[in-house]
């Protein structure tokens, strides 16, 4: 141990000073705006801080990566400590981020034996029958939490909007699932998709006065068109060819409804969009000519979250509508043929099939979901604009599908859970929420690239799976 | 005539500083086949930090531009140089033996981070500075227009036509620029041969990131005016000036920067300026479509 | 075996294939038969892959005729897009490299090889997803199918494993088996036996025998295990440095002087086999 303590204190050393490096000027000298120009607020003493704070941090992931896992943890509360020490850091993110990266020493160190812990507690006779139990039932429990939600104490403005947020996510993942999990086409511009479906409602519902239910087909139609149009051409390129391209005709499109005021309002956007009706009964306080409210159909006193449950339980439809057709897909020729092509697309070809239709297919059904999804967003906003289309969105509902565990349905629904959910808890964390979201993306891929879900569940078995652990 | 003329150096002017930007994507590319879809960041960094260092070279009271120009230059790209090796030394060494898209998607977290992190640090708004060359003179003047050539605008062609000449010559006689090659021609063996592989990368990284960083302090005295979006856009064009040009050719990422640049300033000029970026982006999907290898590259037979 | 010489199952004429300045293949002609298992050899880098490269659709010849005779009309396959060459004319392939599908398990290899057929039953999917009784009596009919094939190959106990977690000679069996669950009528094999030992590679030569006498499906194999191309081939093709060299029976091929040339060259140099 004596004999590397000198290398760890050294690579401690160097990782310290490329963090200095990368720090010193975009961090240490910050620029402000003072009437006609810029000025500096200098942060060097934070970055110094943060800067001690890395090498310690180093210095204990080395500690522990040599086994020595009581010093790392020791360290890092240490670190804990001064963090939450009243001790007068420069700055209030200073003292999280110290204490936060003693937090992850500690997690660290005791880290082998938490994995020991769970390997043989997954490996005890009990282990194995709640893991098969778990992975067979966790979906219908998740489920009927779902169903069940808005009518518990969860149920209030802020847990179901989040709710609606969630599931709007896990549709669009699902949907993003069949492109990418399922037949690996590496699709950067998917919120194009969304948006076609997001306008076609919009004006036709605002122009037209088609309802809701009406459009929704036809939107998932538009979409699929689309994605077929934009598919065509480009389905032959190779993964990362095919994800640039996707990410133009991403952009493309967002261009071209920024500035085509004729059609689609550009920056303003387009309000007063209805939303959907109940059997043809709106969920306003007060009915326009012709027209019953809600309340007035079902005799039931007027209450503001009624609208709320009801668009809880129409994405909730949608995306199990989507989860639904994609595990029929699986079990059909088509399906296997995306997978197949994902493992080996030379190989599909020498078995007779034809990779451009199957890609095509896969991209035009999950042009299709999408649409239904913009569809639904814009009836729920009542409001759209080019904004909510932007690329980051399209890498987020990568980044769930990803995360969840490429073609894995469960897995989309966690990775939401934590990618969308999580955030919006913290919301007043702000800006650090994009920060968090972008360096989780590169931890994941280096620690865990397979993603959450890292189990596929054959499309057919030849013989019954053996409830003991066995094949 | 005139407006011609005036557009096409304006067009050159801009596609200099897309070419340096299309150098590093191109040479990410061509050795170890993947797109540092963080290089446009590098490229933003690049220039809040010539910012901030115009800002210390005047505060220091250097008032000759072409001292404060060296200065800056050489801050800006050894700071960014060592952006550019800590994200592939973080981000993407890890993933090289993983699945096509992993490197992919860290590198878009890689984006997404820096954007955000710059955002946090710097602030939101946009930062003017970087005014330290100007005036200019007329080339000619016709139809009541004249035609304008700014010191700027030459100090940019003649930057970026010296580092291309650095450049090539350090990629085909150095023994750095043989290595490199070697790596790209086949890893395996070049390693078999002694070539320290995974420096060589790192290499190539990083003089992608500091030409990445001249091309941010010619932008921020260009348009005297950065914020911490610029890298998205810039970025997506000079990779498409990459392909253009063929990917994996540095003279190929020069020209299609070139391309690029006259591109979006004549269709600025002529057609719509709204639409100039969608210009550049069907530019990308057609050569993606009908000529992947490029105008300057080699099409690539599949192995089977 | 000296049969009658019946009509060719594939006609191989005047191909030529050209990459740039390089001549891979140089105005090769030759002829499979069906009922035959026929095997082309030659040194490393004869062109024996380029070859069956242009006959499977892979690369486009520069120069030649492929006409591939199916039951009852002619396909040229020089014209045809890769994936036809599967579907229509009914050509299937393996490849020197395994090309399994690693994450999918045996069976599920062995279904996607039978697509074509199921997709139509699936009635491009609608019967499918309506759950019809068309389509699933379709899909039992496809496992029964793939179940044939794996007791054939000895994998039946290992159907729902990943086909990546297989061994390598069980890999290459199953490989094979899940070419013939396209029902070819040419099956061409890139090397079957590269990497078998003596053992796996009698068995081998079990399986392609039973493939030519019970399934009636002409074979096309490149090969440089003597034991096999000796034993089991009807036909043989030499290829050296792209041109053909000889042709005929095995053992007339392998007394050609020519031929005896280009394995042994003008020093001594081991020989295969």
């Amino acid at each position: 141990m004596a004999a590397r303590l000198p290398s760890m204190l050294k690579d401690a050393g160097l990782t310290a000073f490329v963090a200095a490096a990368l720090g010193i000027f975009v961090v240490g000298f910050r620029t402000v705006d003072i009437g006609r120009g810029l000025t500096f607020d200098y942060h060097l003493v934070d970055l110094a801080v943060a800067v001690v704070t890395i090498f310690f941090g180093r210095l204990g992931l080395s500690l522990a990566a040599n086994g020595l896992r009581w010093p790392a943890m020791v360290l890092g509360a240490a670190m804990i400590a001064a963090g939450a020490s009243p001790l007068q850091l420069p700055s209030g993110f200073l003292h999280w981020f110290v204490a936060l990266g003693g937090v992850l020493l500690v997690i660290r160190g005791a880290w082998p034996w938490a994995n020991d812990a769970m390997s043989a507690a997954a490996r005890s006779p009990t282990g194995v029958v709640l893991g098969r139990a778990g992975a067979k039932w966790s979906g219908w429990l998740l489920l009927a939490a779902a169903v069940v939600m808005p009518f518990t104490p969860f149920g209030d403005q802020k847990t179901m909007d989040l709710g609606v947020l969630i599931l709007t996510y896990v549709m669009l993942g699902w949907g993003l699932n069949i492109v990418v999990g399922l037949a690996g086409l590496l699709d950067l511009g998917y919120v194009a998709f969304y948006a076609v479906g997001a306008y076609s409602y919009a004006l036709l519902s605002t122009h037209y006065g088609l309802g809701f239910w009406t459009v929704l087909p036809l939107a998932g139609m538009m979409a699929a068109a689309f994605g077929v149009m934009l598919g065509f051409p480009v389905l032959r390129l190779r993964g990362d060819y095919l994800a640039i391209v996707t990410l133009g005709f991403g952009e493309i499109i967002r261009l071209v409804l920024l500035n085509w005021f004729d059609l689609t309002n550009g920056p303003a956007g387009i309000g007063s969009i209805p939303g959907p009706t109940l059997f043809g009964a709106v969920f306003a306080e007060t009915a326009p000519e012709g027209k019953e409210t809600v309340w007035e159909m079902l005799g039931i006193p007027f209450s503001g979250i009624h609208r709320l449950i009801f668009l809880y339980y129409i994405i909730l439809l949608l995306a199990l509508i989507t989860n639904l057709f994609t595990q029929r897909m699986r079990r059909l020729p088509v399906g296997r043929a995306w997978e197949a092509l994902r493992e080996d697309e030379t190989a599909c070809r020498a078995l007779g099939i034809n990779p451009t239709n199957t890609k095509l297919t896969a991209f035009a059904v999950g042009a299709m979901f999408a649409g239904f999804a913009g569809s639904f967003f814009a009836a729920k906003q009542r409001f759209i604009s080019p904004e909510s289309f932007v690329f980051i969105e399209s890498a987020i509902i990568l980044a769930i599908v990803v995360l969840g565990g490429m073609g894995s349905q469960i897995g989309v629904v966690l990775a939401a859970v934590l990618l969308i959910g999580l955030p919006e808890w913290f919301r007043d964390l702000g800006n650090y929420r994009m920060l968090t979201f972008g360096l989780a993306m590169v931890v994941i891929m280096v620690f865990r690239p397979r993603g959450l879900v890292a189990h596929r569940e054959p499309s057919l078995r030849l013989h019954p799976a053996k409830p003991g652990g066995g094949r | 005539m005139a407006y011609f003329s005036q557009q096409l150096i304006n067009a050159i002017t801009l596609g200099a500083i897309y070419g340096l930007i299309a150098i590093g994507y191109t040479m990410v590319y061509g050795i170890i086949g993947m797109i540092n879809f963080a290089h446009g960041e590098v490229f933003m960094i690049g220039a809040f930090i010539s910012l901030i260092g115009f800002m210390i070279c005047s505060m220091l009271g250097i008032g000759s531009a072409p001292v404060a120009i060296l200065l800056v230059l050489l801050l800006a790209m050894a700071f960014s140089a060592v952006y550019g090796w800590a994200i592939e030394r973080t981000a993407y060494r890890p993933l090289r033996g993983s699945f096509r898209l992993a490197p992919l998607i860290s590198a878009i977290g890689v984006s997404i981070a820096l954007q955000n992190y710059v955002q946090l640090v710097q602030g939101a708004r946009p930062k003017p500075g970087g005014n330290v060359v100007s005036g200019g003179f007329n080339l000619f003047s016709a139809d009541g227009f004249d035609v304008r050539i700014t010191w700027l605008q030459i100090i940019i062609v003649v930057v970026t036509v010296v580092l291309m000449a650095g450049f090539t010559w350090l990629i085909a006689r150095t023994s750095l620029g043989r290595r490199q090659r070697a790596c790209e021609q086949d890893m395996k063996m070049a390693a078999l041969l002694g070539v320290d592989v995974d420096r060589t990368i790192s290499l190539t990284f990083v003089l992608g990131a500091a030409l990445a960083a001249v091309a941010g302090m010619l932008f921020l005295m260009y348009y005297g005016v950065i914020d911490f979006f610029i890298g998205f856009l810039a970025g997506i064009k000079a990779f498409t000036a990459a392909v253009l040009g063929g990917i994996g050719s540095m003279p190929g990422a020069m020209l299609g920067g070139l391309l690029i640049g006259l591109i979006e300033v004549f269709w600025a000029a002529y057609f719509s300026s709204e639409y100039k970026d969608v210009a550049v982006f069907a530019i990308l999907v057609l050569v993606l479509i009908f000529r992947p290898s490029g105008l300057l590259g080699k099409p690539e037979i599949e192995k089977v | 075996m000296n049969a009658p010489q019946g009509p060719p199952l594939i006609d191989v004429e005047h191909l030529t294939m050209r990459f740039g300045g390089l001549l891979a293949v140089d105005d090769v002609s030759f002829v499979a038969r069906p009922h035959e298992i026929t095997a082309i050899i030659g040194p490393n880098g004869a062109g024996k892959t380029t070859v069956f490269n242009c006959i499977t659709g892979f690369y486009k010849p520069t120069i030649g005729r492929l006409t591939l005779r199916g039951g009852d009309r002619d396909y040229l396959l020089e014209r045809m897009q890769g994936h036809e060459i599967g579907q229509r004319a009914k050509v299937a392939r393996t490849f020197q490299n395994i090309r399994l599908f690693p994450g999918m398990t045996v069976l599920e290899n062995l279904m996607v090889a039978q697509h074509n057929k199921l997709m139509h039953a699936s009635g491009w999917s609608v019967f499918g997803l309506l759950g019809l009784r068309r389509y699933r009596k379709a899909e039992e009919e496809g496992v029964e199918l793939a179940r044939g094939w794996l007791e054939r190959i000895a994998l039946i106990d290992d159907a729902d494993r990943p086909a990546g977690e297989l061994p390598y000679g069980a890999q290459r069996r199953l490989e094979i088996a899940r070419a013939m669950c396209t029902e070819p009528r040419l099956l061409c094999l890139d090397e079957p036996a590269a990497g078998l030992n003596p053992h796996e590679s009698a068995a081998l030569n079990q399986l392609l025998v039973s493939i030519r006498d019970r399934d009636g499906v002409g074979v096309l194999l490149i090969e440089h295990d003597m034991s096999v191309v000796m034993n089991i081939s009807d036909h043989v093709v030499v290829l050296d440095y792209g041109r053909k060299i000889a042709e005929g029976p095995p053992a007339e091929v392998q007394r050609d002087p020519a031929v005896i040339r280009a394995y042994l060259g003008t020093d001594d140099e081991a020989v295969d086999g």
